[in-house]
């Protein structure tokens, strides 16, 4: 029953390696000793240091504004509504007190927009399946509160970021959704209503 | 040696003690239980008890379109979620005849190799940890899976829940630079690889308590539809990558390890050689990705408008050589957005019902290294 | 003895000072005087040395693991065992219903007692043992036995099937590989000629055992025994977390799961201390002047990032004028033996963080087929190196042992790693 042997030695080495590596002085040695260097500490020391994140990370999503909050892009179709998967989405279209829609800007607009965050699975099926670029995702996700509803459930005040603010977190994909808008608004220039 | 049949103290009187392993585990794989009768140490019978985390996967899949059911695949086995992604695509590109751009069978594949190396990392980890490594091994192991992480998050958003596939492709293309980062991973991945084996490969405590235990024969293998690297550990050279010849894999040139004797020992170390396998994949498929759109123009429109995809009737099954085993997706259509069944054929509940024959006559402690090395996600088990 | 002659002598401060302590006090009240002093003492010592312990252990292992230790409570986490401590002593003390009442609050002091006693007999410095036994050796094999009398106790008292499998399996543990150790130490017994833990540290002033073929399988097969002894991975299947029970101590909570906690540590040091005091010379050590210390230390104090710079300060100043005060003097004996004996529980710490645990029959194995015969034939190398002279003796026990290493290697061996797996192209 051989238990010290050569391999159990190397796990040791392996072992004390990574843990010079993580003082100045040991990568100092491991240097002079010509080691080449492996992983030395790797903690993120939350919530003092945040971790980097990439550019498509996403977390919640939220409404897209252009210039001011009233000025929304969606339009209440509810497509975001029936695709989501989990069923987090409520929308109300603004209507008056006949019933009939009203509009802002020339477009429809949600009166009611609430998204659950305890329900949201972060998929982003409803921005891919959004025709109007109304609803983005947003990257932040340091969302607790201590309230189930007036805090988890985020209503239409809460949801409405600028389009700047999009352009600010996420420059590349805001680049590709503008490029879209303008795809969308050049044949409009002839036809009465951009296609579906 | 049956403990059952040998008596070697025929006028004690003897009592078989019954446990219940689990459902609170003190090991790592989620809430499964095992109801194990011991004589003293060993055990005499073992009953898995499955189902503490079952949501209903398949039956939420029967409500919503096809598209929306990938977001709850991610979550089948969530420590792979590229692969279960891919996995669904394949079915519903059967079932509906949708093509698939060219770059986006590259990427694809490229997510499913890179799935295939955080999670053997990853079991080899929990394996070890189960052990009594106290940890180190997993955390060398989570270390470079973090790395991993990070390119799926630069890819997709999300590091594990990645909703990326579609079928068509992949739902956009890889940020700029993204391919170069994963090269230089891939191309690093071997180093940390002789690093991870210097700890643990000639380890002679790894070696003792894992070579001769839980040892699977080949016949029960292939009866009992076990599929992935716990078949391949047994001797049986069946990959699916290799069988079905789906994706990329027929252009790539990489070999299947096999295992001997299907001991514990060989299903940890045919895990070692099959990631060693996915870097050879990985780095040929890297240099071959072809430039074009990510996702055919039928599976972005899918993607884009999920209510307007309807499928003809009729059925498919689309498998894919998941880092587990087979993972397969049976649907049924009956012309309608929603599938009319939806069913998925999960490799670590089939592998878990050789668990019994697994662990006869075998000790506690060696219980919960050989459910270690089944490597199971309960997820995907219970659906 | 006047006050500045105290501070003559860094090597004999202590023993300087508790002379001049007990010199206040008159003559009839010195004995018990003294003799509270040294209990006191080490009373004190041993449970900040425990503390300190698990400090230690957490930071190491965590370096091991790319990643901190404790770093928020207090500066580099050094406030860390005080909470544990607070947190064990505010929990609630729970008893299984049916369990003897007494047994189960007896049982983890019985498991403590043992643990503390035994330094009495480390001599820690020159003139530093609280107790000169004559029979120190075996006051140590002796007391360190009384706790397996407290796991089993333990285990039985929580009334718990999964309780009493553990205290069985850890007193078989602790009971096999009591042999080995003792064995190992025959050998220092018979070169020293005395029982006395003193006397042995004497015996090596002109070499440690440690140089010698005899005593290096010696240190080695009393430290492993040890280790086994106390629990510790890789031997520490009783209380394997990730095994099906949590071992003799499951049912036990808060400030009697410390004390079980606590007698683990102070054993685990304990085997340090004595693998060191048996083998690595005890506190002899090179003749280098203190200054060098000093100055190492005030460089590492100085240039300690999370140390606000008051401290800092205060911290080169105080090294720097002890090098100054103290600086031609060699370095104390009590600072190397704690030098030795904290290097190897660094080595005991660097064990547990890479290795996985060994199964309870393969545990018994390694004792009984291999360090039990090695023991023996230790002895017999032992014997040829004292009985024949240099180099003919040391010749002779070398290459007795490496013959008789092998010879179990390959009587023992696991199955030997043949390239089994092979790849194959579909």
């Amino acid at each position: 029953m051989a238990v010290i042997g050569s391999g159990v030695l190397r796990g040791m080495v392996v072992t004390l390696r990574t843990f010079a590596e993580t003082y100045l002085w040991g990568r100092a040695v491991l240097r002079a000793l010509r080691v080449p260097p492996v992983d030395g500490l790797v903690t993120i020391q939350y919530p003092d240091e945040k971790q980097q994140h990439a550019e498509r990370f996403r977390y919640f999503p939220f409404l897209v504004y252009d210039q001011t909050p009233d000025n929304l892009r969606c339009v209440a179709c509810k497509i975001c509504e029936q695709e989501c998967p989990p069923a987090c989405i409520h929308i109300t279209m603004a209507k008056d007190a006949q019933g009939r829609p009203l509009k802002a800007h020339g477009r429809t607009f949600p009166a009611q927009f609430d998204i659950d965050v305890s329900i949201c699975m972060s998929c982003r099926i409803c921005v891919d399946v959004c025709p109007f670029e109304a609803i983005e995702m947003d990257n932040e996700y340091e969302l607790s509160g201590g309230d189930r509803v007036q805090e988890m459930l985020f209503t239409k005040a809460r949801l409405l970021k600028s389009d700047g603010y999009f352009h600010q977190i996420r420059p590349e994909e805001a680049r590709v959704v503008d490029q879209r808008l303008a795809a969308k608004k050049a044949p409009a220039a002839t036809t009465p209503r951009p296609p579906a | 040696m049956d403990p059952t049949t040998i008596d070697t103290a025929p006028h004690v009187e003897r009592e078989l003690l019954e446990v219940n392993l689990g459902p609170q585990h003190p090991s790592t794989h989620g809430v499964f239980r095992m109801q194990a009768t011991l004589d003293g140490e060993t055990i005499v019978k073992l009953k898995p008890v499955m189902g503490y985390l079952h949501r209903n996967h398949e039956q939420i899949g029967e409500g919503i379109t096809y598209i929306a059911s990938f977001p709850f695949t991610d979550r089948l086995d969530y420590f792979n979620a590229m692969s279960n992604n891919f996995g669904l695509a394949l079915a519903i590109e059967k079932l509906g005849g949708i093509p698939v751009a060219e770059r986006g069978e590259y990427l694809r594949a490229i997510m499913a190799e890179l799935t295939r190396l955080v999670n053997h990392t990853a079991v080899i980890g929990f394996l070890l940890n189960d052990m009594g490594a106290f940890g180190t091994p997993l955390l060398y192991a989570f270390r470079e899976r973090e790395k991993i992480l990070d390119l799926f998050e630069a890819a997709s958003g999300s590091r594990m829940m990645c909703n990326y596939v579609r079928p068509g492709g992949v739902r956009e293309d890889v940020p700029e630079g993204w391919l170069a980062q994963a090269k230089q991973l891939v191309d690093g991945y071997p180093r940390f690889l002789d690093e991870f084996e210097a700890l643990l490969t000639q380890n002679e405590i790894v070696r003792q308590r894992a070579q001769r235990v839980g040892i699977l024969p080949r016949e029960l293998a292939i009866s009992a539809s076990v599929t992935g690297p716990m078949l391949r550990a047994s001797g049986v050279n069946y990959d699916i990558r290799k069988v079905d010849g789906y994706s990329i894999y027929p252009t790539c040139s990489f070999k299947v390890p096999l295992g001997t004797v299907g001991d514990v020992y060989d299903r940890y170390y045919v895990r070692i050689l099959e990631m060693r396998e996915s870097v050879k994949i990985l780095q040929q498929a890297l240099k071959a990705v072809p430039g074009g759109p990510a996702i055919s123009s039928k599976g972005a429109a899918i993607s884009r408008a999920p209510r307007t995809f309807r499928p003809p009737k009729g059925d498919a099954y689309g498998r894919i050589e998941a880092p587990k085993g087979e993972l397969g997706f049976y649907l049924v259509s009956d012309g309608s957005p929603q599938p009319y069944r939806y069913h998925i054929r999960a490799p670590s509940f089939i592998n878990l019902t050789v668990l019994e024959d697994l662990c006869l006559g075998h000790k506690v402690g060696d219980v919960i290294i050989i459910l270690g090395s089944v490597d199971i996600v309960l997820g995907e088990v219970d659906r | 003895m006047s006050q500045p002659q105290i501070f003559a002598s860094l090597d004999q401060l202590f023993v300087n000072l508790s002379a001049w302590l007990l010199g206040l006090l008159p003559a009839r009240l010195r004995p018990s005087a003294s003799l509270l002093m040294a209990i006191g003492a080490i009373a004190a010592l041993a449970p900040l040395i425990m503390m300190y312990l698990t400090w230690l252990e957490r930071k190491i292992i965590a370096r091991m693991q790319n990643r901190f230790g404790p770093t928020r409570v207090g500066v580099y986490g050094l406030a860390q065992p005080l909470a544990d401590g607070l947190k064990m002593l505010i929990k609630e003390d729970i008893v299984p219903q049916g369990a003897d009442r007494l047994l189960h609050v007896l049982a983890p002091i019985l498991s403590v007692a043992p643990a503390i006693l035994l330094f009495a007999v480390l001599p820690v410095g020159r003139n530093l043992v609280a107790a000169d036994l004559n029979i120190g050796l075996l006051y140590f094999f002796a007391v360190s036995s009384l706790g397996s009398y407290a796991i089993f106790m333990g285990g039985w008292a929580s009334r718990s099937k999964f309780s009493i499998l553990g205290a069985m399996r850890a007193v078989a543990q602790i009971i096999s590989y009591e042999v080995p150790g003792v064995l190992s130490v025959v050998a220092v017994i018979m070169v020293a000629g005395t029982l006395s833990t003193v006397g042995i540290v004497d015996a090596q002033a002109a070499r440690w055992f440690v140089c010698t073929p005899w005593g290096v399988v010696a240190a080695l097969l009393f430290f492993f025994s040890g280790v086994a002894e106390v629990n510790r991975t890789p031997f520490d299947m009783p209380e394997a977390e990730s095994e099906l029970v949590g071992g003799f101590h499951t049912e036990y909570s808060g400030m009697k799961f410390a004390l079980w906690y606590m007698a683990e540590f102070l054993e685990a040091f304990a085997i340090c201390a004595f693998t060191t005091t048996f083998f690595l010379g005890g506190w002899h050590g090179p003749a280098l002047p203190f200054w060098t210390a000093a100055f190492l230390l005030a460089v590492a104090i100085g240039t300690a990032r999370l140390l606000a710079w008051p401290a800092r300060v205060v911290g080169v100043l105080a090294t720097l004028g002890a090098g100054v005060a103290w600086g031609s003097q060699p370095i104390p004996s009590w600072a190397w033996f704690f030098a030795k004996t904290y290097a190897l529980v660094f080595v005991l710490v660097w064990l547990r963080g890479t290795f996985p645990r060994l199964r309870v029959d393969q545990l018994m194995g390694f004792a009984w087929k291999f360090l039990l015969p090695l023991g023996l034939i230790n002895i017999l190398a032992a014997g040829l190196w004292v009985v024949w002279p240099f180099p003919l003796g040391t010749l002779a026990s070398a290459g007795l042992l490496a013959l008789s290493a092998w010879g179990l290697v390959r009587v023992n061996a696991p199955e030997p790693l043949q390239p089994r797996p092979y790849i194959l192209a579909d």
